[in-house]
C-alpha cells in the first residue's frame, strides 16, 4: 500500500514556520523593539517555537480527520 | 564537608540514580536483537518523547548553545530555529519511515537503504558515513562530560577519570538494557536539565542585573552588535543562518540514531504527536542563551567559550547547586553517548560484519556481537575524546554535514518513483566528498553559505540528474514497501 500524500492545507501549515523562522531572517534580526525583556530576534524565535507547535497541532488534527474519513470502521 | 566534597557527592549520586533507573526500566526482558535495538517497537508517546529529547538535547544544549551565545552572539539563535523546523520535517517523513520499517523489520538506517535500493554497497557506504559522522558527535559528548564534572567538582575529579567513569556506566546500562534503558535514564536527565535550565537562565541575570530584561538592556548598550547576526563573527550572516538552518533541520533525523529511534515507536500516530510537542522542549535552550549572554558582561575574555556557562554558574550559585548542575550535565552527555554507541554497534554487527563476513549469522548472534561491540566502542571513544580540541559547535556541524547527505536518498526514495540506485549513490558520494573537501580546506562557510548545505544541494542535483539518465526505476520497488 502506498500512503496518500499529505493534504495541501497541511503542507501550507508546515511551510509557515519555515518562512517565519528561516527565510525572513533579515526582517526580524534586530535588537529593538525589545519585547518582554528580550531582544526582538530572540522574542520572535521564542514566539514562533510556540506558534510552530500550534501549526503542527492543527496539521495533526486535519491529517487524523482525513485518516478516519479514508478508512471508515478502522 | 568541603564544597568540593559536597559537589562531588551530588554528582556521583545523580549519575548513580540515573544508571540504576536505566537498569530497572529495562527490567528482565529477553534481550533479542529487536528488543535491544528498537525496544520491540513498543514505545508509546511518553517513552518516545524521552528518547528523542534524550537524543536531541545533548551536552551541546548545555555548553555549546551558551558557549556560542557567549563567543559568537547572534548566530547562536540558529539553534532555536533548526530544532523547531526539524520537528516540522519529522512530522511528514518519520511516519513514512516507520511504516516501511514495520513492513520490512528494519532496525537501522542502513536496513532502510538495503531494503529500498537493494544494493549492499550503498547500504555499506551509508553505514560507514554514519559511523564516521558519529566520531565528532561522540567526542563532543565525552569532552562535555569531562569539562562539566571537572568544573562542577572544583577540580576534584579530572577530565580523564570523569570520562572513564561515565563511559563504564553507560556501557553497562546499554549492554544490559539496550535502547529501553537509554530512554529511562533520559527521564532523570530531562527532569534535571529542565530544572537546571530554568534556575540558570533566570537566576544568573537576576543575581547580577536584577532581571533578564535588564541584562539584555545592559548588553545591548555595552556591545550593540553582539545580539544580532553576524554578532562577534565576520562571516556568520543571514545567508549562513538560512543555509545552516536548512541543512541542520533536514539533517537532524538523518543521524543514524535519530533515524533508528523512529522504529521504536508503537505507531505512526505516536511519531506525529511527538513532532507536535518537541518544539516546546527547545525553549529550554533560550534559557541557556540567557546565561551565555549574561556571561559576556560577567566573565569577559574567557579563552574557551564552552566554559562560559559553568564559569558563570560557579560565580553565581552556592557550591551545593553546582553539584546538581554537574550531575545533570554528566547525564546529559551520557544519554546521547549511550545511544550513539548502541547505534554504531548495531550498524557494525548487522550491516557491516554480517553481510561481509558471516551471511549465515542468526539474529541472536548479531545481538551478541553488537553487545560485545558496545564494550569495544566505549574504550575506543575514550581514546578519541582524549585528543579532542575543536569547540563543541564546530564539531557538531561537521557531523551534520556528513549525515545530511542521506537526506536525498531517504526522501526521494520515499516520494519519487523515478529515483535510481545509481542516482542516490552518485549524489551521496559527491555530497560527502564536497563536504569533506570544503571543511578540511577551511572553506566553511563558503560564499557566506554553510559548506554542508552547498554539498547537500550538489548531492540533490546529482541524484536527480543521474536518476533521470539511468534506467531501472520500473524494475525496482517504488517505495520501501512491496
Amino acid at each position: 500500500m502506498s500512503r496518500r500524500k499529505p493534504s495541501a492545507v497541511t503542507l501550507v501549515l508546515a511551510s509557515i514556520p519555515f518562512v517565519a523562522m528561516c527565510f525572513t531572517v533579515p526582517l526580524w534580526d534586530r535588537v529593538y523593539p525589545m519585547l518582554l525583556g528580550l531582544p526582538f530576534n530572540l522574542f520572535w524565535l521564542v514566539a514562533w517555537v510556540m506558534l510552530s507547535s500550534v501549526c503542527l497541532a492543527i496539521a495533526y488534527r486535519l491529517e487524523r480527520a482525513r485518516d478516519r474519513a479514508d478508512e471508515p470502521g478502522s | 564537608m568541603s564544597a568540593a566534597a559536597v559537589s562531588l557527592a551530588e554528582i556521583l549520586l545523580i549519575v548513580a540514580a540515573g544508571t540504576a533507573i536505566g537498569f530497572l526500566g529495562a527490567g528482565r526482558r529477553r534481550m533479542d536483537l529487536e528488543e535491544w535495538t528498537v525496544g520491540g517497537r513498543g514505545f508509546g508517546v511518553v517513552l518516545l518523547f524521552l528518547l528523542s529529547a534524550g537524543e536531541v538535547y545533548t551536552t551541546f544544549a548545555f555548553l555549546g548553545a551558551s558557549g556560542w551565545a557567549y563567543s559568537r552572539g547572534g548566530p547562536t539563535l540558529y539553534v532555536l530555529a533548526y530544532l523547531t523546523l526539524a520537528s516540522v520535517v519529522s512530522f511528514f517523513i518519520l511516519p513514512e519511515i516507520w511504516e516501511a520499517g514495520r513492513r520490512h523489520g528494519m532496525q537501522t538506517q542502513s536496513d532502510f537503504f538495503t531494503s529500498r535500493y537493494r544494493n549492499r554497497y550503498l547500504a555499506g557506504i551509508v553505514c560507514l558515513v554514519g559511523i564516521a559522522s558519529f566520531v565528532p558527535y561522540l567526542q563532543l559528548q565525552l569532552t562535555g562530560v569531562g569539562i562539566i564534572v571537572e568544573v562542577a567538582s572544583f577540580g576534584a575529579i579530572g577530565r580523564a577519570p570523569a570520562m572513564a567513569v561515565a563511559v563504564a556506566l553507560l556501557v553497562a546500562f546499554v549492554f544490559a538494557g539496550g535502547v529501553r534503558a537509554v530512554a529511562w535514564v533520559s527521564m532523570v536527565k530531562d527532569a534535571l536539565m529542565l530544572l537546571a535550565a530554568f534556575a540558570i537562565g533566570i537566576g544568573v541575570p537576576l543575581i547580577h542585573f536584577g532581571g533578564i530584561g535588564a541584562m539584555f538592556t545592559a548588553l545591548a548598550h555595552a556591545h550593540p552588535r553582539h545580539l544580532t547576526m553576524p554578532g562577534a563573527t565576520t562571516n556568520l550572516g543571514h545567508a549562513w543562518f538560512i543555509s545552516t538552518v536548512l541543512l541542520t533541520s533536514l539533517g537532524l533525523y538523518m543521524w543514524p540514531h535519530m533515524f533508528a529511534a523512529t522504529f521504536t515507536a508503537r505507531s505512526a500516530d505516536a511519531l506525529r504527536r511527538n513532532a507536535v510537542v518537541m518544539p516546546l522542549y527547545s525553549l529550554t535552550l533560550a534559557f541557556m542563551f540567557f546565561a551565555g549572554f549574561a556571561a559576556v558582561l560577567i566573565v569577559p575574555r574567557l579563552s574557551d567559550g564552552d566554559l562560559a556557562l559553568l564559569t558563570v554558574v560557579r560565580q553565581s550559585f552556592p557550591p551545593w547547586f553546582l553539584g546538581i548542575i554537574g550531575g545533570a550535565g554528566a547525564l546529559t552527555a551520557m544519554v546521547p553517548a549511550a545511544i550513539l554507541i548502541l547505534t554504531a554497534a548495531t550498524l557494525f554487527a548487522k550491516n557491516l560484519f554480517r553481510p561481509l563476513f558471516a551471511p549465515d549469522m542468526s539474529d541472536d548472534n548479531v545481538a551478541r556481537l553488537a553487545r560485545a561491540t558496545v564494550v569495544v566502542l566505549g574504550l575506543l571513544s575514550l581514546a578519541l575524546a582524549a585528543s579532542s580540541s575543536t569547540t563543541l559547535v564546530s564539531l557538531l556541524l561537521m557531523g551534520y554535514a556528513g549525515v545530511s547527505q542521506f537526506f536525498p536518498g531517504v526522501v526521494l526514495g520515499l516520494y519519487w518513483r523515478r529515483i535510481t540506485t545509481a542516482g542516490v549513490f552518485a549524489g551521496l558520494v559527491s555530497g560527502v566528498a564536497a563536504a569533506v573537501v570544503l571543511m578540511l580546506a577551511h572553506h566553511d562557510p563558503v560564499l557566506g553559505l554553510s559548506a554542508g548545505f552547498v554539498a547537500l544541494c550538489l548531492n540533490f542535483l546529482i541524484a536527480v540528474c543521474t536518476s533521470l539518465l539511468t534506467p531501472g526505476a520500473d524494475h525496482e520497488p517504488h517505495r520501501a514497501d512491496p
